[in-house]
């Protein structure tokens, strides 16, 4: 029979191990530390189509991740997608930056692609950017080809 | 003919007002007073202490060791599978998700099913068939309060700690196998995984499933023994269903709680 | 009981039913238990007995009738009554029910440590006297499964006396045990009873021990109480299923054969 001294010491380590594989899983198989949600702006962007971007996807400038997807809605006065995004306090970009969104890889997720204009201003909590591109969307895309396929068989034929 | 056909379902059905409805409303009942007995088990700490060494520390083995080996084989197999498309990089996303995700909380939760809590329902089913728990009542002693609940408690604070050291664990056997026996690249095993697994949505959710297997195993392991008919059948039939209706509530649980947790938005 | 009169009672059952239509464990049981003596309940397997003693502790709640304990009716207690009664009570089980996971020390410590504020170093010296009272405080730190069963009985009767109960509940305190241990136990339940000015109960069917020790004897059967009377008044009694049990003899109002076809028919039935 152990003495309450004995189980508590064992009870300790016990939690303090399961802890510690808590932090582990958390900070180095997870990314918790990486983004600190105090310092960050919002700034907005408009796309006439989102494709497949999900919220919390990265937003990257120069292949770098500055920031992540907080929101997307639908503005059913213009009917675009609005999309806010949390950008890392320390990054400042000028006010007439674009983005666009960009996929990883061939069949990859999509993530928002931040490149700097050149304005001298820079962009400030609750901006929206002006320049935007949309995602490339497979379907249309292959619909584009073979229009284009059945146009240049029509041009051949005359 | 009809008649033995009503007869049939008339046993049937009995047999399942009897066994189940009945049980199971018995089982809810039991599970409203260990909560509100709970007091004893957060004020008189030591008492929880003892029993989370009984179910949780002593677990510790099982749970690390199996933890290593399915994080071993996970990279094996994700491996060879992973290589023929040129994706072996990913293979520390592959074995980090499927164990935080899913393995961690399920297969530790079998795991102390079996182990701690068949412990807990023959425990307290042999305390009541040798008439401690009567003996304690008559010495004005709650025995919800006082055999019950700390080792309710303890199951439920162990199950989390005991899923997270068997993704851990897992992490680490996969780690050994691909990164030192296989020799994928170490930085992108670490790296990629880190940007692949997000705290909220695959550590947390795993933590969350987790904290409800406890809970479930938890609840049926003391109701199993607390019911136990007073006998040598009695517990150790008490004690083969808790392992096999916590395995199966795990596996149910798992199902609904992934369908809500993971729908791929 | 002849002089209700002279001395009060400290238990009573009242006019008792307890079980369903088609399961009467009792049927209309009415007895009563003076304070300071030592009352014996006996009878056959089956006849209710246990289930009476487990009705007085409050354990079980009669379905009709009325079971007083010093004055209060158990039945009507709320759980804080029930509590405070329980605590001036003491029930030695059949096999000691001791807890298995602690030692006979803390076995006799525990109602101690449970409901008293008393610092360790008295409940220490307290828990020795009564380990003392029964000739085992030498095996204090032993563990219930290092016990012969005479003395895991006597340690959970020290364990039973722990908070100097008025009433004492004795659910069959002899069965299995060796001569020398049926004595100690014998007189260790009329030394103590005395010593605590206590009253006592014991539920058994060892005819020759109780009726060595107690004062008044009730015997049951089949739920209800057949006879009651002195130890003296037992032996003398004529009534056949008294008899029978007193004596031993294997036949009579119980039949020795259980219930069978006849027996020709039987063997020929091939």
């Amino acid at each position: 029979m152990m003495t309450r001294k004995e189980l508590d010491l064992w009870v300790g380590v016990f939690a303090v191990i399961g802890i510690g594989a808590m932090l582990f899983l958390s900070l180095k198989v997870a990314n918790l530390a990486s983004f600190s949600a105090a310092d960050t702006y919002q700034i907005q962007a408009k796309f006439e189509n989102i494709g497949s971007l999900k919220v919390r996807a990265p937003v990257k400038s120069a292949g770098v991740v500055v920031g992540r997807v907080s929101e997307i809605h639908f503005d059913n006065e213009s009917f675009e997608a609005v999309v806010t995004l949390n950008i890392d306090g320390r990054f400042k970009f000028p006010k007439d930056s674009s983005a666009k969104i960009m996929t990883a890889g061939l069949l990859g997720e999509q993530y928002i692609g931040l490149s700097p204009g050149g304005d001298s201003a820079n962009l400030k909590s609750g901006d929206t950017l002006k320049l935007t591109q949309s995602a490339v969307v497979l379907e249309n895309l292959i619909g584009q080809f073979l229009y284009n396929k059945a146009a240049e068989g029509d041009t051949k034929k005359k | 003919m009809t008649a033995r056909i009503a007869e049939l379902l008339r046993a049937l059905g009995a047999r399942i007002v009897n066994n189940w409805v009945w049980r199971l409303g018995f089982a809810f009942r039991f599970l409203w007073v260990t909560l509100k007995e709970s007091g004893a088990s957060f004020r008189r700490f030591h008492l929880t202490i003892r029993e989370i060494y009984f179910t949780g520390v002593l677990s510790l083995i099982i749970i690390l060791v199996s933890g290593l080996f399915v994080g071993m084989v996970l990279a094996l197999q994700g491996y060879d599978t992973l290589v023929r498309f040129g994706s072996s990089e990913v293979l520390g996303v592959l074995v980090s998700l499927s164990l935080v995700r899913e393995l961690g909380p399920v297969v530790a939760g079998l795991l102390f099913a079996s182990r701690a809590g068949s412990a807990i329902t023959a425990e307290i089913g042999l305390m009541k068939a040798t008439e401690q728990l009567a003996a304690m009542e008559m010495m004005a002693v709650d025995p919800i309060a006082r055999v019950v609940a700390p080792r309710f408690w303890a199951g439920v604070i162990s199950m989390p700690l005991l899923a997270a050291l068997f993704s851990a664990m897992g992490v680490f056997g996969g780690y050994l196998v691909g990164v030192q026996l296989i020799g994928v690249d170490e930085g992108s095993f670490w790296s990629q995984m880190q940007a692949a697994v997000d705290f909220r949505e695959d550590v947390l959710n795993g933590v969350i499933k987790s904290l409800v297997f406890g809970v479930a195993v938890a609840w049926i392991a003391v109701y199993e023994g607390y019911d136990a008919p007073p006998t040598a059948e009695g517990v150790s039939g008490a004690t083969t269903r808790t392992v096999v209706t916590s395995s199966l509530a795990i596996l149910a649980l798992d199902v609904v709680l992934t369908a809500l947790m993971f729908r791929g938005t | 009981m002849q002089d209700t009169v002279a001395t009060s009672n400290l238990v009573e059952v009242d006019q008792v039913w307890f079980g369903y239509d088609e399961r009467r464990i009792l049927k209309d049981i009415n007895l009563v238990v003076p304070k300071g003596k030592v009352v014996a309940i006996m009878g056959l397997s089956g006849c209710g007995k246990t289930t009476l003693l487990r009705l007085i502790g409050g354990a079980l709640f009669p379905s009709e009738g009325e079971i007083r304990v010093a004055g209060r009716v158990v039945n009507k207690l709320g759980d804080a009554e029930l509590f405070e009664l329980r605590r001036k009570m003491g029930m030695l089980f059949q096999f000691g029910a001791l807890f298995t996971d602690m030692s006979s020390f803390d076995n006799v410590a525990f109602q101690m440590r449970e409901h008293t504020d008393l610092p360790e170093s008295m409940i220490r010296d307290l828990a020795l006297m009564k380990l003392q009272a029964v000739g085992l405080r030498g095996a204090a730190d032993l563990m219930p499964a290092e016990l012969s069963g005479g003395m895991a009985r006597r340690v959970a009767l020290a364990r039973s006396i722990a908070l100097d109960p008025m009433l004492m509940l004795y659910d069959e305190p002899f069965t299995g045990l060796d001569p020398i241990s049926l004595g100690v136990i014998g007189q260790l339940i009329r030394r103590l009873n005395d010593s605590l000015g206590a009253t006592s109960i014991v539920v058994t069917h060892d005819v020759a021990e109780a009726l060595e020790l107690v004062d008044y004897v009730y015997y049951m059967s089949a739920g209800k109480v057949e006879f009651q009377g002195t130890p003296d008044e037992v032996r003398a009694g004529k009534l056949p299923s008294l008899r029978q049990f007193v004596y031993g003899e294997s036949d009579g109002p119980v039949p020795f054969h259980y219930p069978a076809p006849e027996y020709r028919q039987d063997l020929l039935a091939q």
